[in-house]
């Protein structure tokens, strides 16, 4: 238990701190890499002929979704012709249509879902040019549209940021320092490095063993500094190569965790920056405890859970000890299992160091729950954007009930929003409680479960779960590499990134173009303690009145099934 | 118009510029920083005997020979074949068709699961006569996630020390020295669990048979 608080204490002062680090990038002040990057920055505005102009809302989400539609078309034919491309020592051939489609929408929406095994499927080449360069832009592409929202929830104006200039930011000034520095940890640690060929080896019982190499190290850093989750290998972080050690392992954690919570930080001092310098803003800071209950919640029910083991392995008469050790790895255990899985699906990264297939009942509806609300600090960016529609919409029911108008950082909350706030809200459980009834109704879908009973349907859930949360893990059970796969989780990837993320700009854009009114008695407070758990209070309601359905069929019923 | 051909223009030269920065530079200059810090790792951490490559000591290894210690289950057998897994067998399956990792993914209510417990549970009461069923940790009966994971957990090491000292002719204390040897315990005492690395202490007992044979 013990491990599991000090990763926690050690987060703390670090998120802080890059926060504060990133409201300097987002406002463009100083920084104490300026010297060299501002010349770094400069030549690249110079490249793509990018000017300082302030541009609208819209105009801001037309750039994103073009150059990301440009990074999808240039990885797409990249990764379908692989094979004739140079770097390729293990000889992969070129990818499968339908997989290709599933995979660059995966990479591109920051999802990280992995419906092929990269030491089988990828060349060296694909790996640098295709993942780690999609790692990098979507999590910067996640980091702008954030930051353009809040700029806007707390500006007088709709034109204002632009994003090439957020995006060239964020991406030499923060992942890229960032993504070098872990790297080079984790190679002391022993991820390998290298663009020669896999090595085959004589073992001492007389047989020969492959070893997967590659340059794993620079695709490991920014797959967890990015909340990318995508593997450099099939098992992901459960690997040796891709997670050596339990320092390893707190460095992963602790690098996807840092940027989302920086991202609640750098808002609240946005915020707070209106009236005074601070620490922590108290605005923020309410949203990052409600983010923080949800979080401690989930964690110490999955370590309960797995601690227990599986009962009918105790009745085979072995010592279960250790508590549930299938699918985990010896160096882990089940603390840092738990404490990674936990991570991973609440700041929806999506890497995996142990198996979440094989998890409890129990243990494996937490990650699922997690990625259902997706606003538990969530992935880079976007988490923060989602925990804020549900922030817009407790204050929203709040003020009914007590008979006041809604109001947020001056701004009043009127019609239009909340229908655009409403509907924000229910494209991802319509995601993926739709795909979900169409997986389990045709024969196509049916296909790809492997585990028999309950368990069967919790695979089909947590796949559409992962994808619309653009998280990225899987019940890699499923046996999900076929077109209805493919096809089905792409899309459900793709809507669950651009549309929630133009609803929630066009919301924030609303809100910039308002007059501004100065807090009265009469306004409800949002920055106490009150609110936050008033704020975990809807959270959970409306997570529990659209989930709990489904969740009753799959992993409940698989619990009691296992205790009966 | 003209403002979106701009904006299409910005889009395409700002990827062409991430595509190089981030696809090419940046895993090339780690991959070089790597190379020159820290070159044992880089490359894998290979072990070698007499300049010959056996292994990582990252990634483990299945052992079926009774003197040597047996890791844990694995869906992929650590990637370990012989030259006949590779050619068809007579209906045209392989037993090893390349490199992977993974596990078997069965669900803890999945009736497999305990079917394939079993089995290993009664192989390997077979194998360690002097063994009680209850004394059998759970992770030597379970598979890892990665299927090559190196480590197995102290008392896992220690059921096997009869097996090992009949089949490999050591003492028994010598093996528990092996063990304590290569027995990895938590960092600061405080992260992972105790374990240990079935790869070196095999190395050893290699090494230490080798020896005793040659006075």
């Amino acid at each position: 238990m013990w491990q599991i608080a000090i990763v926690i204490i050690i987060y703390l002062p670090l998120v802080i701190l890059t926060g504060h680090y990133l409201f300097r990038v987002t406002l463009q002040q100083k920084t104490w890499l300026d010297p060299l990057l501002d010349k770094v920055d400069a030549a690249i505005y110079k490249i793509c002929g990018i000017k300082k102009v302030d541009m609208t809302g819209k105009e801001y989400v037309l750039s994103l979704i073009l150059s990301n539609a440009i990074m999808v078309l240039i990885g797409y034919i990249l990764l379908r012709i692989q094979a004739s491309l140079f770097l390729n020592p293990n000889n992969i051939s070129n990818m499968e249509a339908t997989l290709s489609f599933n995979t660059i929408i995966s990479f591109m929406t920051n999802t990280n879902l992995q419906h092929y095994s990269g030491e089988s499927g990828l060349s060296y080449l694909s790996q640098m040019v295709v993942i780690i360069f999609m790692m990098f832009t979507s999590a910067a592409t996640g980091y702008a549209a954030c930051m353009a929202f809040c700029r806007r929830l707390v500006a007088k104006t709709d034109t204002l940021g632009n994003f090439f200039i957020d995006f060239v930011r964020v991406t030499t000034r923060i992942l890229m320092p960032i993504s070098i520095v872990v790297a080079i940890i984790l190679v002391f640690q022993g991820s390998p490095q290298t663009l020669s060929a896999n090595k085959t080896v004589q073992t001492i019982e007389g047989k020969l063993q492959d070893i997967a190499l590659g340059p794993v190290a620079s695709l490991e850093s920014i797959k967890h500094i990015g909340t990318n989750g995508g593997g450099f290998n099939g098992a992901n972080s459960t690997t040796p190569f891709e997670n050596p050690t339990v320092l390893s392992n707190i460095v992963e954690m602790l690098s996807m965790m840092l940027l989302p919570g920086a991202c609640v930080v750098a808002f609240s001092l946005m915020v707070a920056y209106r009236k005074k310098k601070t620490i922590f803003g108290k605005q923020g800071l309410a949203i990052f405890a409600a983010m923080s209950i949800l979080f401690l919640v989930g964690l110490v029910t999955v370590y309960i859970a797995e601690k227990a083991g599986n009962p009918i392995i105790s009745e085979l008469g072995i010592t279960q000890e250790l508590g549930s050790m299938e699918g985990k790895e010896m160096r882990f255990g089940v603390a840092q299992s738990a404490l990674f899985t936990t991570v991973t699906t609440a700041f929806t990264t999506g890497s995996i160091n142990n198996m979440h297939d094989t998890l409890t009942p129990i243990g494996g509806l937490v990650p699922m729950f997690n990625m259902m609300l997706n606003v538990v600090f969530g992935g880079k960016g976007v988490g923060l954007m989602n925990m804020m529609m549900y922030v817009l919409l407790t204050i929203f029911i709040a003020c009914l009930m007590i008979g006041r108008t809604p109001q947020f950082l001056g701004k009043k909350i009127e019609e239009k929003e909340m229908k655009l706030i409403a509907l924000c809200i229910l494209i991802h459980p319509a995601i993926i409680l739709l795909f979900s009834a169409l997986a389990v109704a045709t024969s196509s879908g049916i296909a790809g479960i492997t585990n028999p009973g309950a368990h069967g349907l919790s695979q089909v859930l947590y796949e559409f779960a992962s994808a619309s949360a653009n998280n990225g893990s899987g019940f890699e059970g499923l046996a999900d590499n076929s077109t209805f796969w493919n096809v089905t989780t792409g899309l459900a990837m793709f809507f669950g990134r651009y549309l929630t993320i133009i609803i929630q700009l066009a919301i924030a854009s609303l809100l910039a173009k308002k007059v501004w009114h100065s807090d009265s008695v009469g306004t409800l407070k949002t920055d106490n303690t009150t609110f936050t758990f008033l704020l975990v209070a809807i959270v959970l309601m409306i997570g529990a009145l659209t989930f709990l359905p489904a969740l009753a069929l799959g992993p409940i019923t698989e619990h009691l099934q296992l205790y009966s | 118009m003209r403002k979106f051909f701009i904006n299409i223009k910005q889009a395409l030269f700002i990827t062409i510029t991430m595509f190089v920065l981030c696809g090419l530079i940046y895993p090339f200059a780690v991959t070089a920083l790597a190379q020159g810090l820290f070159p044992h790792q880089a490359n894998g951490s290979l072990l070698e005997i007499d300049g010959k490559e056996v292994g990582s000591e990252l990634i483990g290894q299945s052992f079926s020979a009774p003197e040597y210690f047996w890791g844990r289950v694995s869906s992929i057998n650590y990637n370990v074949y012989t030259e006949k897994d590779t050619i068809p067998d007579k209906d045209g399956q392989l037993n090893y068709s390349g490199v992977s990792s993974g596990t078997f993914n069965y669900a803890p209510s999945n009736p497999e699961l305990k079917k394939r417990i079993e089995a290993d549970i009664k192989k390997f009461l077979l194998a360690n006569p002097t063994v009680e069923r209850q004394d059998i940790p759970a992770d030597l009966m379970t598979a890892s996630g990665s299927g090559m994971d190196p480590h197995i957990s102290v008392k896992a090491a220690q059921i096997q020390v009869d097996r090992i000292a009949q089949a490999s002719g050591l003492s028994k204390e010598e093996i528990e020295k092996i063990i304590n040897e290569n027995t990895e315990t938590r960092e600061l005492g405080i992260f992972g669990e105790n374990k240990v690395n079935v790869l070196k202490a095999n190395l050893t007992i290699k090494k230490t048979m080798e020896k005793t044979q040659g006075e």
